[in-house]
């Protein structure tokens, strides 16, 4: 049963032919420049405003442009990467413990399962440095020693010290870096911000990406911007699962439209389980919060070594407790990468030895920690998030041990970008989250912000200064417009006009539930068929059976949140499609069929050893991308 | 358990406004107080009434989003934001008030939606520092002395909830801006616009019509993330040497 056609393979990613370690060097001088005094007249539309957004808007207006930047949210300060916890990689090797660029480019692809561009990572290595400058003179408060300098702490799938934090708050505090740079520039008159509006479609005008249909939340109405190029930094799409960490409103509709205008849609399936989160409570639950990884580096994971055993953790004795990562992994113990933590806790608790209601959760215990170095260290390193947890489970981690499960975090699944993190349509450029590019199957932590602040302070602007500085563009005709905002508008009618008897939530919650059963943790042939042949069903009786109160032009949040589930029920389809047509398992990404006999990931490096670059149709069309490995020879991962 | 909530309705930002009782059953303990209006907006779609519309996103209290007024008090009984706050912390059969942040400084726009883009033009106005992207030298060129870093941080931490200003009798975002002339003074980094930012940023405070600062502490007291209250005093005495400083 083919699901989808196989088009031509892709064939140049614009990689610089030059050795690794020249290659972004060598872009950057090949790139064109725009002349100081001509970057004014130039247009730039960023959209989202989070790590990637912010910072690439900030400095793209710094450099001299006109951006134009859009959020959802009703302040640019609020993007989801305000969220994250634990820290943010960088090879500044200042515990001169043998870290270098080298060693990070190495860990990430290795972590990623080999299943990353080996150029991209290398860059990502070689600027991480500069991140941590450019963040430390914005004034971002990073956590220092009693001397004045910074530390730093381990993260999984590493055996250096080499991430920087904030407590657990280094999202926010890396957030709020850029947002006030962004307010800088705002400021001075070269960022015109739009606060609760949203992109709702993409204009393509000769073949080029020049502007955007968008939303104001408020009134309603339905505008274009247009502009010289656009930049996609609207994070992943998490919330397919419907539970997830990400926030409420995250979600993939500019990345989709984008999608059906062109953008290829790259390794779909790939997406992250986050090993330790707190595990749900009821069927209300509206999201599910994380516990940063960072916890495990003082934090011991164990279950009962008896299946079913009921009794408080308090009273199991040690030579009762199975703590199973460092049992099966001795060398990178509770540290292992997120992928393969996550996929222990499950078979622990599938084997019947999870805890908590359910049987759905693991312990993670501080006793040891707290008994070590006392509890004020322990409340210096995590007091938000031991009080985050008592908020939401009313269980005193400090006294009991934190019980988590694993839940959806990431996405590294996007749409396709070359090295110069552009699209395949011309002047759509897409960084952050909502790319594909860096973290092959798995990313590892602490490499988000990274990323996202990479992309954003020092890899877009020279590439987009190339594109605009090598572009002649003509206007855009009247017509290309209308068509796109009367496709809009007419989509907004069409589903104001169901009047149906469902909410979107409970469209939501099944696609969600449906996605996590078959297209989770584990997967299989047979579950994910199941599911391909659910979903458009699911999809027709959402158009059908759709209840929206309201009208268009008002504040409308059912609609905001139908315009969002109606591209998640296309999505779904193709990251099925995509985990179908993977006859492999890597990372993140484990098919049931393929494993070795101790139950890890089994790669087919000679078949998969490739990006699958969707595009859109009615069908979809499979181009792939051959990773190329010149110096991280891919091996089977190994932790133990 | 069974509650009741008052929740205020408006339409829009020119209409009447008015406290509408629902019952809400079968809610439970571990429930979050956004979940009880999750539930109160399912049943209100099914009814084919208009939900309730209300500000929130992350649901982990860092974001910002979300923020409402729960019997008179700015994000409710706890000192946490109204996502973070469980519906353990109410006796079954409890009336619940649940109204907008309420400030000169806030337009409401619907129901339990204001308008808080005040706060990001006080950031616009000054708080930041300029340090354009590849401008940065070495992150350990300069060591800051860890209880230096530490305050910082503790002032960083502001999510810009508005909180502060609901609880405030004057309407005052005086800590809001506190926290961010504190953080960036605190460092060596803010300092050579220390003096510009803290004229600029409370310039651009009085202008958006928020109230002047009384001393009173309500500001503290529901502020989610523990904002000092001593920041008052560091905004103060900056203000006033660097008004005297003549620089601008």
């Amino acid at each position: 049963m083919a699901d989808y056609r196989v088009g031509d393979p892709i064939a140049d990613t614009k990689t610089p032919p030059v050795p690794l370690e020249q290659r972004w060097d060598e872009r950057k001088f090949a790139a064109k420049l725009v002349n100081p005094a001509n970057r004014r007249r130039h247009r730039v539309i960023v959209v989202g405003t989070g790590l990637a957004g912010g910072s690439a808007g900030a400095t793209l207006a710094e450099q001299g442009y006109h951006v134009v930047q859009f959020c959802f949210q009703d302040s640019p300060r609020r993007a989801h990467s305000v969220a994250a916890q634990g820290g943010i990689n960088a090879a500044k090797n200042y515990r001169n413990d043998g870290d270098s660029v080298y060693r990070l480019f190495h860990d990430t692809v290795k972590g990623g399962d080999f299943r990353a561009r080996e150029s991209n990572v290398y860059r990502l290595a070689q600027v991480s440095a500069q991140i941590i400058d450019q963040a430390v003179a914005q004034g971002v408060p990073f956590a220092r020693e009693y001397g004045g300098l910074l530390d730093t702490r381990s993260f999984g799938g590493v055996q250096v010290q080499r991430t920087f934090y904030a407590r657990g708050q280094t999202g926010q505090q890396l957030l709020i870096g850029a947002y006030q740079a962004l307010s800088r520039q705002i400021d001075a008159g070269n960022v015109e911000l739009h606060a609760r509006t949203e992109m709702l479609d993409l204009v393509v005008a000769g073949g080029r990406a020049r502007g955007i249909v968008a939303r104001d939340l408020v009134t309603g109405e339905i505008t274009t911007h247009l502009a010289d190029a656009v930049v996609l930094a609207t994070g992943g799409y998490g919330n397919v699962f419907s539970l997830s960490t990400n926030a409420k409103g995250s979600n993939a509709t500019a990345i989709w439209r984008a999608h059906k205008r062109g953008a290829y849609f790259a390794n779909p399936c790939f997406t992250q389980i986050h090993p330790t989160c707190i595990p749900r409570s009821g069927e209300h639950q509206s999201k599910l919060t994380l516990m940063s990884e960072s916890l495990r580096n003082d934090g011991r994971i164990w279950v009962p070594k008896q299946a079913g055993d009921t009794r408080p953790p308090g009273e199991i004795p040690e030579d009762e407790r199975d703590y199973y990562l460092e049992r099966l992994y001795p060398s990178f113990g509770n540290l292992v990468p997120r992928d393969i933590a996550s996929r222990a806790a499950k078979n622990v608790c599938d084997a019947g030895f999870g805890v908590g209601p359910g049987g759905l959760g693991v312990y993670l215990d501080f006793a040891d920690a707290i008994a070590r170095l006392g509890r004020p260290a322990i409340e210096a390193r995590y007091g938000n998030l031991f009080d985050m947890y008592q908020r939401i489970t009313a269980e005193d981690p400090y006294a009991v041990p934190m019980r988590i499960y694993p839940a959806i975090h990431y996405t590294m699944g996007g749409l396709w970008v070359d090295y110069d993190l552009q699209s395949t349509i011309p002047g759509l450029f897409v960084i952050g989250e909502a790319n594909f590019s860096d973290h092959g199957a798995n990313r590892l932590g602490a490499s988000a912000l990274m990323q996202g602040l990479a992309d954003g302070y020092f890899v877009l602007p020279a590439t987009v200064n190339d594109y605009l500085g090598g572009t002649r563009l003509d206007d855009v005709p009247e017509s290309a417009v209308l068509e796109v905002e009367t496709e809009v508008r007419e989509r907004i009618s069409r589903l104001l006009a169901v009047r149906g008897t469902r909410s979107v939530d409970s469209f939501h919650r099944e696609l969600g539930l449906l996605m996590w059963d078959h297209c989770g943790m584990s997967r299989t042939r047979e579950g994910l068929r199941k599911a391909l042949d659910r979903v458009p069903g699911l999809r027709a009786e959402f158009w059908r059976d759709v209840r929206i109160p309201g009208g268009g032009a008002e504040l409308n949040q059912e609609l905001e949140k139908a315009n969002r589930v109606a591209d998640f029920l296309e999505l779904a389809e193709l990251m099925l499609v995509d985990a179908l047509a993977r006859e492999e398992s890597c990372g993140g990404h484990f098919r049931e069929e393929h494993q070795t006999s101790s139950g890890e990931a089994l790669r087919d490096d000679e078949n998969f050893a490739h990006v699958a670059a969707w595009e859109y149709g009615a069908e979809p069309v499979l181009h792939r991308e051959e990773l190329v490995f010149e110096h991280v020879h891919p091996t089977q991962r190994s932790y133990t | 358990m069974k509650l009741t909530v008052r929740v205020w309705r408006q339409a829009g930002p020119a209409a009447e406004g008015r406290l509408v009782a629902y019952p809400v059953d079968d809610v439970s303990p571990e429930m979050s107080f956004l979940e009880l209006l999750d539930v109160l907006n399912q049943r209100l779609i099914e009814e084919g009434d208009e939900p309730v519309a209300f500000d929130h996103d992350c649901r982990e209290g860092i974001c910002g989003s979300c923020g409402v007024v729960i019997n008179g008090r700015a994000h409710g009984p706890e000192r946490t934001t109204s996502c973070q706050l469980h519906l353990r912390s109410f006796a079954d059969g409890d009336v619940i008030d649940v109204e907008p942040w309420r400030a000169a400084g806030f337009p409401i726009i619907k129901d339990l939606v204001v308008d808080r883009s005040a706060l990001d033009r006080i950031v616009q106005a000054g708080g930041y520092v300029s340090a354009p992207t590849g401008s940065a030298p070495d992150a350990h060129a300069t060591p800051v002395p860890k209880p230096d870093a530490d305050l910082a941080f503790d002032n960083a931490t502001c999510i810009g909830c508005g909180a502060c200003v609901a609880a405030c009798p004057n309407g005052s975002a005086t800590l809001f801006t506190a926290a961010k002339v504190t953080h960036l003074s605190l460092l060596p980094q803010g300092g050579p616009e220390r003096a510009s930012r803290v004229l600029d940023m409370v310039e651009a405070m009085d202008a958006e019509g928020f109230g002047g600062c009384t001393n009173t502490g309500e500001c503290v007291a529901s502020c989610p993330k523990g904002i000092p209250f001593a920041s008052i005093a560091t905004l103060n005495r900056e203000y006033l040497a660097a008004s005297r400083s003549g620089r601008r």
